[in-house]
């Protein structure tokens, strides 16, 4: 006699509706590749044209520096926040509730029109300092910092009190202890929404074209509003997009296994 | 007091508390807390949990605020500067300062968890100290083979069983050459069959001449390795002595209820 054989419960509900799905995405892939209203000609001239890479290589770079400037304010804020002066909680407050309860695009607008409001910053003229560029970074930076400090805070809660406790008996300072014990660990659990956060906010990018800010959408509408090709250009940027969140995705997976692997394996899958 | 008596007067206990008071809004758990300890005494504090006793260790590193009272250690008023009659609150420098040269153990461990076994005895030494790294490490690793963890050095705390990471935590708060050594409960989350091999340190460090406050319900520890036990109940110290006195013949009824219900032997008389 052989060992007692296994098998397997039958799902035929399971493979019924995958084969739905699959059904669906080839009936959809089908209709837009044999659509006779979409010029295919125009979506392969207009993938790697000079100007799309532009606005590509732009959007990449707004995202990445409202990043780095959300990142680091929304630490200091998600700080502010845990701290133990009412000041210091209800400013990091105030700022939370203003940036998070307005619409980005309405802060994009007042970025990139402050000069009516204020001619002159310091001794710069307005319109000199804030380009379109950089009124672009700073209101997609600031917004973006918002949300960061809660993803922080709620990082920095979800590390065990012991360990503060054990890093102050050791004589460590506050602020030491933040940056060596508390942070690091804090990291696991802010690394997937912060991600998150980065895709948002490499979408977010697109709202910029509103002040002419040169991004990828921008680059595609200046095209499409010259040729009419509006449905091709929108691919164009589409496929932009879906590669640029792909590779966020991939850098994602690595810094988590990284992570997993140099803590604890609380976190690993 | 003149200044004759006072350089007659010997060495300054290790550790005394008068008249400690602390508060949680009205909740008053610790009223009026006397105790002392001498150089190279080991104090075992016991009593039922909610009678003050660990919110009484955390005060003496500050860990937690008195309300009323002062705490000095080695002579030294804790948390506070004293200029004429008044008590002045110490910067967060000099409170870290008097923070390293006390130990704590903690019930839960507390080990960095993102760290070795190694990295978390030298982070303080180096980052709160300013040691050597390499001085540092060779103290480390002699610590580690002290708690029997020589093999252990590169292993991060998930992968350590209880009694391991608590073995690591003594050692993580030999490595700042403490003076006085604090331990909240420390085998009370250890599984039974692991509590002899962090007991069997703690002794060590008795027979070395440390000073210990160690708050514990290891009624064999307290026997034949403290100088002294006191006996804690609702915030205030109802009793202490030497252990086989204060074991054998508790003065007050509220000791011979709490050791009874302790030991197993009927409470009833």
């Amino acid at each position: 006699m052989g060992p007692t054989r296994v098998v397997p419960l039958r799902r035929p509900w399971l493979w019924l509706s995958s084969a739905a799905v699959l059904a669906l995405v080839v009936a959809l892939a089908v209709s837009i590749w044999q659509n006779p209203h979409i010029d295919h000609a125009a979506i392969a001239q207009y993938q790697f044209a000079p100007a799309i890479l532009k606005g590509l290589r732009l959007t990449i770079a707004l995202a990445l520096l409202a990043a780095v400037i959300g990142t680091v304010l929304g630490v200091v804020l998600a700080v502010m926040r845990l701290s133990q002066s009412p000041v210091l909680r209800l400013g990091s407050g105030l700022y939370t509730w203003l940036l998070r309860g307005t619409p980005l695009l309405v802060q994009i607008l007042i970025w990139g029109n402050l000069a009516l409001l204020f001619q002159h910053l310091g001794p710069f003229d307005t319109n000199a300092v804030l380009t379109p560029f950089v009124a672009s970074v700073v209101a997609l930076g600031l917004n973006e910092a918002a949300y960061m400090a809660e993803v922080v805070r709620a990082g920095i809660l979800a590390v065990d009190r012991g360990q503060i406790d054990a890093s102050l008996a050791l004589g460590m300072s506050r602020s030491l202890a933040m940056r060596r014990i508390i942070l690091p660990q804090a990291m696991r659990v802010i690394i997937p929404p912060a991600a998150n956060q980065f895709v948002s906010l490499l979408k977010a990018t697109s709202l910029v074209s509103v002040i002419a800010g040169g991004d990828l959408l921008t680059a595609a509408e200046n095209i499409s509003s010259a040729n009419l090709k509006t449905i091709e250009l929108m691919l164009v940027a589409t496929f932009w997009y879906l590669a640029v969140t792909t590779v966020t995705g991939l850098g994602q997976y690595v810094l988590e296994r990284r992570l997993a692997r140099a803590g604890t394996g609380m976190l690993a899958p | 007091m003149n200044d004759a008596v006072v350089a007659a007067t010997p060495a300054p206990p290790m550790l005394r508390a008068e008249a400690v008071h602390k508060r949680y809004g009205r909740d008053e758990v610790l009223k009026g807390i006397d105790l002392q300890v001498g150089k190279g005494e080991v104090l075992c504090l016991i009593g039922p949990s909610g009678s003050g006793k660990s919110t009484f260790l955390r005060c003496i590193n500050h860990l937690e605020k008195i309300d009323a009272g002062r705490i000095a250690v080695d002579g030294e008023l804790l948390g506070y500067r004293q200029r004429g009659d008044r008590l002045h609150e110490m910067t967060e420098r000099d409170v870290c300062r008097q923070r390293a040269a006390i130990g704590m153990v903690f019930q839960r461990f507390n080990l960095f968890a993102h760290m070795t076994a190694l990295e978390n005895i030298v982070e303080a030494p180096i980052r709160v100290k300013g040691e050597v790294k390499a001085e540092a490490l060779g103290h480390a690793r002699a610590l580690l083979a002290r708690v029997c963890l020589a093999d252990k050095a590169d292993a991060y705390p998930s992968r350590l069983s209880g009694g391991q990471q608590q073995r690591v935590a003594i050692a993580r708060a030999l490595a700042m050459r403490p003076k006085l050594m604090l331990f909240d409960e420390p085998t009370s989350a250890l599984d039974p069959e692991l509590v002899d091999e962090v007991l069997a340190v703690m002794r060590g460090l008795v027979d070395d001449g440390m000073t210990m406050v160690v708050v514990t319900h290891e009624m064999a520890f307290a026997r034949d390795a403290g100088d002294r036990i006191a006996f804690m109940d609702a915030g205030v110290v109802v009793e202490q002595g030497p252990p086989q006195e204060l074991l054998a013949r508790p003065s007050h009824e509220r000791t011979r209820a709490f050791l009874a219900r302790l030991l197993g032997a009927p409470s009833r008389h």
